[in-house]
């Protein structure tokens, strides 16, 4: 379990992190959210006893990350793919970081073997492509057989099938009990992942809660709608004040009406429908919810 | 790359008890230490500057040579620059490559890591330093007295001393350069600042008035290097000097200071 109580992270004039207050309970995996800037990393890089905090406090199975008695047992992190040495081999990095919480050699074979790394174990990691990189990175975080996973933006760099592997792995650990946090600005990843979310904004926490309910709290849902005349359709609802974003695959997305008007709509003017499916995705209630707080935003 | 699986057993052993302390810090850092190509290629430059110019000084020529244990202990003041970029390359790697989190990760008792660093380094610096002190100096007295020239034995007074001298002299070196890179956190800028100790300073100081001159210069490393290689404790200097051990000991000063210093940062610092 992880406990943020107050904290508060200062940069010159910056408030990067600003009396932050959560809890990452164990049995599930925590989405932590945000847009880029709003102190994520800054606050898994204090759960970690990297960067100590202005104020407040974060504490993992109650204790400060500086107390744990043999941290990589305790704590599995994964911050930025690019903390290896590149001169040297991925065994040989996790030989050294087993030799200092005192973890069987053995157990580096099988984290190799776990993350698919065991062919090229003896490359340089500097040869490594970003996504082998964050393979060794996971791989470093589970040596320790840790209760608690501290995963700052894992799937970055990763090909469609590591996503999907670091899915599974993090719903696995998850469902072996641990506390499994995982930071990502990819709504939609964490929609399949998390179970829970902690949302944060220009470093204030914005919300807490299950994915389901983040997701039933947006107001703006939108409908998927297939039709042979999108055109048609399109014209018609356009003096409904709905929006009509045409999508790739030739649906477009509605926003703004609700399927049941769209489709008596559409009967009314004899168009066909082929699909009318409501949607409500995460990433649209995130961009509702941060939308005050997002740092840096391009004029449009 | 289909059947990677995605669970993983338990550790074998639980937790030992109490804490990850100095002990495995120090073979951590050793394991580190010997896996990047820096560290031997570092080292075999050392001996290559150190063996190479001493034999140089001791194999041309047919003078009378005025202390022949200092004539092949020369190549200490190239060796000191290759040691001392080992000795910053040990800490500054650390923040060029963004391993420093790996590490404090690892151990987050910063004071450890820096001890465990200074334990694995020094003693290799120490030790390998020795090494190539007594190597010099047979193989330059060798060289002397084949050409028939005069040459020393280990046996002749301040002989032993300055031969022990010059490997002390390199390792605390190398650990002040690992003080550097500590509070630097860059490896050129901590480079920078260590050839500009023992290599600069000495040229600035030397332009300054007389005086002047004499009341700092005995104070620099290198001319206490000077005094600790040589059997007579650098009378050959025109300012004057400390003796050998009283050198020895403002050095070791040096480096503990500027370890303490750097030591007091990387605890404050956010990583």
């Amino acid at each position: 379990m992880i406990e943020a109580r107050g904290l508060t992270k200062r940069f010159g004039d910056v408030l990067a992190v600003d009396g932050l207050s959560f809890d990452v309970l164990p049995g599930r995996v925590t989405g932590f959210l945000g847009p880029n800037g709003s102190g994520k990393s800054t606050t898994m890089r204090m759960a970690m006893g990297l960067d100590s905090p202005t104020a407040g406090d974060v504490t993992v199975a109650g204790r400060r990350y500086h107390d744990l008695p043999w941290p990589l047992r305790e704590v599995g992190g994964l911050l930025e793919a690019n903390a290896i040495h590149p001169g040297r081999s991925a065994r040989s990095h996790l030989r050294a970081l087993a030799l200092s919480n005192a973890i069987d050699r053995h157990r580096v074979d099988e984290v190799l073997e776990l993350v698919g790394l065991t062919a090229v174990a003896g490359k340089r990691v500097g040869k490594y492509s970003l996504g082998m990189a964050q393979r060794l990175g996971i791989a470093a975080a589970l040596l320790g057989d840790p209760p608690v996973l501290l995963f700052d933006e894992p799937v970055n760099g990763l090909d469609p099938e590591g996503i999907r592997w670091v899915r599974t792995l993090c719903r696995g650990l998850a469902a072996e009990g641990r506390t499994v946090f995982i930071s990502s600005h990819l709504m939609a990843e964490m929609a399949l992942t998390a179970d829970h979310l902690v949302v944060i904004g220009k470093g204030r926490l914005i919300a807490e809660m299950p994915v389901a309910e983040f997701v039933a709290r947006s107001s703006s849902q939108s409908v998927r709608v297939r039709t042979p005349a999108p055109e048609r359709l399109a014209q018609a609802l356009g003096p409904a004040k709905a929006i009509v974003v045409p999508q790739p695959d030739g649906s477009m997305t509605v926003t703004g009406m609700v399927a049941a008007d769209i489709g008596d709509l559409a009967a009314a003017l004899g168009i066909a429908v082929h699909e009318l499916t409501p949607v409500a995705s995460l990433e649209d209630a995130f961009m509702e919810l941060t939308n005050d707080a997002v740092e840096f935003r391009g004029v449009s | 790359m289909t059947a990677i699986p995605t669970s993983l057993a338990p550790l074998a052993v639980s937790s030992p008890t109490g804490r990850a302390g100095l002990a495995d810090a120090v073979r951590s850092e050793w394991a580190k230490f010997w896996s990047v190509r820096s560290t031997g290629w570092s080292l075999a430059v050392t001996a290559l500057a150190v063996v190479g110019i001493c034999v140089l000084a001791t194999s041309t020529g047919h003078d009378l040579v005025p202390d022949p244990t200092r004539r092949s202990l020369v190549g200490f003041f190239l060796g000191q620059l290759t040691i001392g970029v080992l000795g910053v390359l040990v800490m500054s790697a650390e923040y060029g490559t963004g391993s420093i989190r790996s590490t404090l990760t690892a151990m987050p008792r910063r004071p450890v890591v820096l001890g465990a660093k200074v334990v694995v380094f020094g003693a290799v610096a120490l030790v390998a330093s020795e090494l190539l002190a007594f190597a010099a100096f047979f193989i330059g007295q060798a060289l002397l007295s084949g050409s028939g020239r005069n040459h020393a034995a280990l046996g002749d007074p301040g002989v032993l001393r300055a031969v022990v001298g010059a490997g002390l002299y390199l390792a605390v070196l190398g650990l002040l350069a690992l003080g550097l890179a500590t509070l630097i956190r860059h490896t050129a800028g901590a480079i920078a600042t260590y050839a500009g100790i023992v290599l600069v300073l000495p040229i600035i100081v030397g332009a300054l008035p007389t005086g002047l001159d004499n009341a700092i210069s005995r104070y620099l490393p290198a001319n206490i290097g000077l005094t600790m290689i040589s059997t007579g404790g650098g009378h050959l200097l025109s300012a004057p000097v400390f003796s050998p051990w009283t050198g020895f000991a403002i050095l070791a000063a040096y480096a503990v200071a500027v370890l303490a210093a750097g030591c007091f940062l990387l605890v404050r610092r956010d990583a």
